[in-house]
């Protein structure tokens, strides 16, 4: 069975088809990317996922769950969780807080436990920290844990945004271009570092990516969007040579030869 | 060795302003610098045994006893513990959650007019049987019972107005407050709720419990002396059980949930938080501590009126909190006591100073410009006259030179 099972997901914004019947199944362990080029529908499929857009149409389904109609953060803790396009970090946060933030839905003490600093809660919240901690390591963020999130560099942003994801312990990880912005050596790095969470901590990535080299790199399986619609899916060398995403992100004349 | 160096200092300081003050009661600046001790408690680096001893020793022990020697300080501090509490709850809903509400005010009365009327004759008016005023043992269930109100109605008036963000928030939660002003005001008809205008008097204080024990160590207070005492006592347990609970929660699931959603609510809710759960939490505690603290309010008063209500209070409750920094515990203590004691004691203060220079008719030689008299000097020059426009230029400067406010959060550090 696949983890995740998307079927048919449609998402109009007024007169704009944003999301046209578009299946994607993802199966543990796997590496996935969605690629297209600007304005296919990327991000409003990762919106849609996570719920914070409602499809117009179609099902998704999670571990053999619906997931249709569940709030944000109910589907964070049903096991996905993601990244953002353009960062969104908790800024007037520490890099700690914003990975204990993601911990939230695993965190289970209650409101009379947290007033009267029960045991549950001091073993929680000692647990919880190094857990955190533990994912600041894995991210090459150790030694920053108590900075302001804003304080960070670009590129250390985007890991805390892993960081982060990772604490909501999912199955599944969403990554919104991850290495955008990132030099060659900083996107290998990430490179090695989702080879090492697939297994590890999560089952299975799907990641929008603009950077063919860590597309064709490091996907099992790469799914193409343009306009809204899935074009093509399949192995990254397959994709590759396919007309229609040739076509889709250089334009019909090169391909037809009468440019 | 720095740190017993700075230990004494703080003792040393601690017990000649204390002793200044209580030789020279009349002295403004004497019990100013009483009060800056507590900052400098905060400042100083002794140890933390050290301090939290040294303040609560000036807190329990010393400024009660100033406190008896002039009446004015007691209340004073009693104001101050007010307006902490309010600031810190305040703090809760703007600080940590980062909604504005510009109607915080409406929790206070919420809490002062349930104990107003159920502590005063005034209930018999729409319950008969003359119930009522209700014993004063009664005023603990209902410092109780109205956290218990005040988060209801806190959860309630989140519920529809939480969808709404920013500006539109902000008026909605000014609506809240005016609505429930002009609701004590006029629900003096049909059925005589609140007695409207005229308000409610005489509302019971709380019951002397310890008055049998006091008697037996031979200790006789005329009630006069003993309640102020009392009142303080009361409210200082209840601002320091308000550190407490705003510290635990702060350092939680809770408190980063609600400074997560500040932050970014989308990115909130996608890393787990329950944005609406946490919101209407918020809410209702903050408003919780506005409405115990208005049951005190009305028993020290002994008579509320919606006069006490209007949205200036709200305005003022804010700016405190803003003064000393939003979504800080110390900063929100900090602008609280700075400002009640700005409007109570310095500008006041400075009135009765040049009060007396007028009436002291001196002549003031000015080089060049010849001599005044100083009993020429207009009435309208008294600063207390200015207190919103001083307040005003404060925030103003404030703005521009230090947004973040007096005592910004601060971050952990490392061990």
């Amino acid at each position: 069975m696949a983890l995740l099972e998307l079927r048919g997901i449609s998402k109009r914004f007024g007169g704009l088809q944003a999301l046209a019947g578009v299946s994607l199944e993802l199966e543990d362990g796997m590496i996935a990317s969605l690629i297209g080029p600007n304005g296919a529908g990327k991000t409003t499929l990762f919106n849609t996922l996570t719920g914070l857009y409602r499809p117009d149409e179609g099902e998704i389904h999670f571990q053999q769950r619906s997931l249709l109609g569940m709030n944000p953060d109910k589907i964070t803790a049903a096991g996905i969780s993601r990244t953002f396009q353009n960062i969104r970090l908790f800024s007037h946060m520490t890099v700690l807080e914003n990975v204990l933030v993601g911990m939230h839905s695993r965190l289970k003490t209650s409101l009379p436990g947290i007033l009267l600093r029960s045991t549950g809660f001091h073993i929680q919240e000692n647990e919880a920290r190094r857990r955190a901690m533990e994912l600041i390591d894995l991210t090459s963020l150790s030694g920053r844990e108590h900075e302001w999130a804003h304080q960070l560099s670009y590129g250390e942003q985007r890991r805390l945004e892993i960081a982060r994801a990772l604490a909501a312990a999912p199955q599944l990880l969403l990554l919104d271009e991850p290495t955008a912005g990132m030099n060659t050596t900083e996107a290998q790095a990430l490179m090695t570092l989702f080879r090492r969470l697939i297994g590890n901590y999560v089952k299975a990535i799907l990641l929008i990516e603009h950077n063919m080299r860590v597309v064709m790199g490091i996907s099992d399986r790469v799914h193409v969007l343009d306009y809204g619609e899935k074009i093509a899916e399949g192995h990254p060398d397959e994709v590759r040579h396919d007309p229609r995403v040739i076509e889709a992100y250089l334009g019909q004349g090169i391909w037809s030869g009468n440019a | 060795m720095n740190s017993k160096l700075a230990t004494l200092g703080l003792c040393a300081y601690i017990a000649v302003s204390c002793l200044v003050a209580f030789f020279f009661p009349q002295s403004v600046l004497a019990f100013l610098s009483v009060e800056a001790s507590l900052l400098l408690l905060y400042y100083v680096a002794a140890p933390r045994r050290v301090k939290i001893f040294l303040g609560a020793l000036v807190l329990v022990a010393l400024l009660p006893v100033l406190g008896s020697v002039n009446g004015y300080y007691l209340e004073v501090a009693i104001q101050i513990g007010i307006y902490v509490a309010l600031a810190l709850g305040l703090n809760i809903v703007v600080g940590f959650v980062g909604l504005l509400n510009l109607g915080f005010v409406a929790f206070y009365a919420i809490g002062a007019y349930l104990w107003a009327i159920f502590g005063s004759p005034q209930a018999n008016a729409f319950i008969p049987g003359g119930l009522f005023p209700l014993s004063p043992n009664w005023f603990f269930v209902f410092l109780l019972l109205s956290i218990v109100i005040g988060a209801l109605t806190g959860a309630l008036l989140g519920l529809p107005v939480l969808r709404l963000r920013g500006d539109y928030l902000a008026i909605v939660t000014l609506g809240f407050a005016e609505v429930v002003r002009a609701l004590v005001n006029n629900l003096d008809k049909p059925v005589n709720l609140t007695n409207g205008p005229r308000g409610i008097s005489p509302i019971s204080k709380p019951p002397l419990f310890f008055q049998p024990l006091l008697e037996f160590f031979g200790l006789h207070v005329t009630e006069a002396k003993l309640y102020p005492l009392y009142f303080y006592f009361l409210i200082l347990v209840l601002v320091c059980t308000i550190i407490l609970v705003t510290r635990r929660l702060e350092n939680s699931r809770i408190g980063r949930a609600w400074k997560a959603i500040r932050e970014d609510e989308i990115a909130a809710a996608a890393m787990g938080v329950p944005v609406v759960r946490m919101k209407l939490l918020g809410f209702a505690v903050g408003a919780s501590f506005a409405s115990a603290v208005g049951v005190l309010f009305a028993a020290k008063q002994v008579f509320i009126n919606p006069e006490s209500f209007t949205f200036m209070e709200s305005i003022g409750v804010l700016a405190m909190v803003i003064l000393g920094g939003m979504g800080s515990i110390p900063g929100a203590i900090l602008g609280a006591t700075g400002v009640t004691i700005l409007n109570l004691q310095l500008l006041k203060g400075m009135s009765l100073w040049l009060n007396g220079l007028r009436q002291s008719g001196a002549e003031l030689t000015i080089p060049l410009l010849g001599s005044y008299s100083l009993s020429q000097l207009p009435a309208q020059f008294e600063p207390a006259k200015y207190e919103r426009m001083v307040f005003g230029l404060i925030l103003i400067l404030m703005m521009i030179f230090r947004p973040q406010g007096v005592l910004p959060p601060t971050r952990e550090r490392k061990q």
